[in-house]
């Protein structure tokens, strides 16, 4: 199991704090794009310290940017975003790169650099670590490289790696884009909506990657999904959103037709 | 048939399926009617034509055959040299300068401040004519190649820095994305999310100014910033009709080498 191997930690990161188990905690966070249209509520939550952490919810009620806004693709308007003893929402230039390397992100249309092969693309996940001479001349450190080599053998792709990332399929895609994310050592991954835009079959098994490589290594995980038995299968804890708000944040045995309901309205789709 | 006449009411109140986009219509209208107008006070008769066509004939009558005397041989070669030194180094220095430039002029990239001054300098280099711009640094640096060159360097500017520019402003947000979401360096975001994506492109411009700096080169020469043009244009005023077929014929050659260059390093970095 390379998991095991794996060293743990980057030279800055902190060792884990008793008394903080939450892998993240958000506070007051609101998000307007328009002066006075909140997409995000008052969301306050705590993200455990270890599983997978499910947001369900209807598109359009901001699970997205309630991810963007914790690696500040998206910049919050209001609120913190509590981090191994940071606030996100404050952090600015070098400060915030050397968070967004601690913090790994799978996306719904995998945002894989088309061009670069999967190799190169899952090395861009070091880039955070590598200076543009180095990166440019792909001269990237041999733990690395071999660290690359060992999750290609995991996610089946090492046959793959010298070809473009926009010869592969949609499924073999989205296990780059997750080993990508697994190269930085992340201590939190964010994935958003991940298996959206895939078959069901596929979205299972990427699932199963995406627990596996992260359970194995301790990493706890944030899920946007909107796929509710796909949450349920593979969650430890649920977070349901509507309207920009939290209406449910328990355990998946928890989650009834109630709160489906509440959640995402209606009630005839649940027959 | 009650259902009948409340159809038909629903089928004529639906609006037209395609709605005729009138303004277009009528700016054809006018410039064919303009194109008609313009013909009729150019004074094109058929005495003229004939005229023209005698003309020609006796024209390439004088060409030919091309004369391919050792010493003017030697003399267009030397002039040819020269031609291809102003297109490699103006090219080699366009595209080197267009790199950074371009990238700075990328509004979705760089901030207002630094897009304008960069987008009025590829505006100012793309003003002129080569020719105009060629003329202004003879009067500058002196006759000769190097007047060339610095020529064709800002007009492999303009053109290259600007569509470099467009290029870089139509990428795919999403691909910059996951690189800035793995906390890269912004040099970092620039050589894996954004020159990966513009890459092929860059050297499509970039062979295309090639082949237009040759043919460019060959007219720089014409206001004395080196290259053939000199010879030619010499050979025009002497009468040297024969002679101007044979540079014309070497011309030709040059620029069909320079189109197989082209499709190589297409090829190679598609």
């Amino acid at each position: 199991m390379p998991a095991a191997s794996q060293p743990e930690a980057q030279p800055d990161s902190q060792p884990q704090a008793d008394s903080r188990t939450a892998a993240l905690e958000i506070r007051g966070l609101k998000k307007e794009y328009r002066r006075g249209v909140p997409v995000l509520h008052d969301i306050n939550i705590r993200i455990p310290g270890r599983g997978i952490t499910a947001v369900i919810g209807p598109s359009g009620t901001g699970k997205s940017t309630l991810i963007r806004c914790i690696n500040r693709l998206v910049e919050p308007t209001a609120g913190q975003i509590l981090f191994k003893g940071l606030d996100l929402a404050t952090l600015r230039g070098k400060a915030l790169r050397e968070a967004r390397r601690r913090i790994g992100m799978v996306f719904q249309e995998y945002n894989l650099v088309e061009r670069l092969t999967v190799m190169e693309n899952l090395l861009s996940g070091r880039l955070g670590y590598v200076s543009p001479f180095k990166a440019w001349l792909r001269r990237y450190p041999a733990e690395d490289i071999s660290a690359a080599w060992e999750l290609l053998d995991t996610v089946g792709l090492a046959a793959f790696a010298n070809q473009r990332a926009d010869a592969l399929s949609g499924g073999q895609r989205q296990r780059v884009g997750i080993a990508r994310a697994i190269m930085q050592r992340p201590e939190l991954l964010l994935a958003d909506e991940p298996t959206s835009s895939l078959d069901p079959k596929t979205s299972v098994e990427i699932m199963e990657l995406l627990a596996g490589l992260t359970q194995g290594r301790g990493i706890p995980v944030i899920l946007n999904i909107h796929n509710v038995p796909l949450a349920r299968r593979f969650a430890d804890h649920v977070i349901g959103m509507s309207g920009g708000r939290v209406v449910y944040d328990g355990t998946p045995e928890g989650l009834d037709d109630t709160h489906l309901k509440e959640i995402y309205g209606g009630e005839d789709w649940l027959e | 048939m009650t259902t009948a006449p409340s159809m038909d009411a629903a089928v004529s109140a639906r609006p037209p399926a395609f709605v005729p986009n009138w303004p277009a219509r009528i700016a054809w209208i006018a410039l064919a009617l303009y194109a008609c107008y313009a013909t009729s006070i150019l004074d094109v008769s058929w005495a003229r034509f004939v005229t023209g066509i005698d003309n020609g004939i006796r024209f390439i009558g004088r060409m030919l055959p091309p004369d391919t005397e050792a010493s003017k041989m030697t003399l267009m070669l030397r002039g040819l040299y020269e031609t291809l030194e102003i297109a490699v180094l103006s090219s080699a220095l366009g595209i080197l300068l267009s790199l950074p430039i371009g990238l700075l002029a990328a509004r979705n990239l760089m901030p207002p401040w630094l897009t304008w001054p960069m987008r009025l300098l590829i505006a100012l280099c793309r003003s002129f004519h080569q020719v105009i711009i060629a003329i202004l640094f003879v009067k500058a640096v002196g006759f000769g190649a190097l007047a060339g060159i610095l020529a064709l360097t800002v007009a492999s500017i303009g053109f290259i820095a600007k569509l470099f520019a467009e290029a870089i402003e139509e990428i795919s947000a999403k691909q910059v994305e996951a690189i800035r979401a793995t906390g890269a360096s912004f040099m970092n975001v620039i050589l894996y999310g954004v020159l990966p994506q513009v890459l092929t492109r860059f050297v499509g411009f970039a062979t295309y100014q090639f082949d237009s700096n040759i043919r460019n080169s060959t007219m720089v020469g014409i206001v004395g910033a080196g290259g053939i043009g000199g010879t030619m244009f010499a050979a025009f005023q002497k009468f040297d009709y024969d002679y101007l077929l044979t540079i014309l014929l070497a011309i030709i050659a040059l620029i069909m080498v320079s189109e197989a260059l082209q499709n190589w390093v297409k090829k190679v970095y598609q």
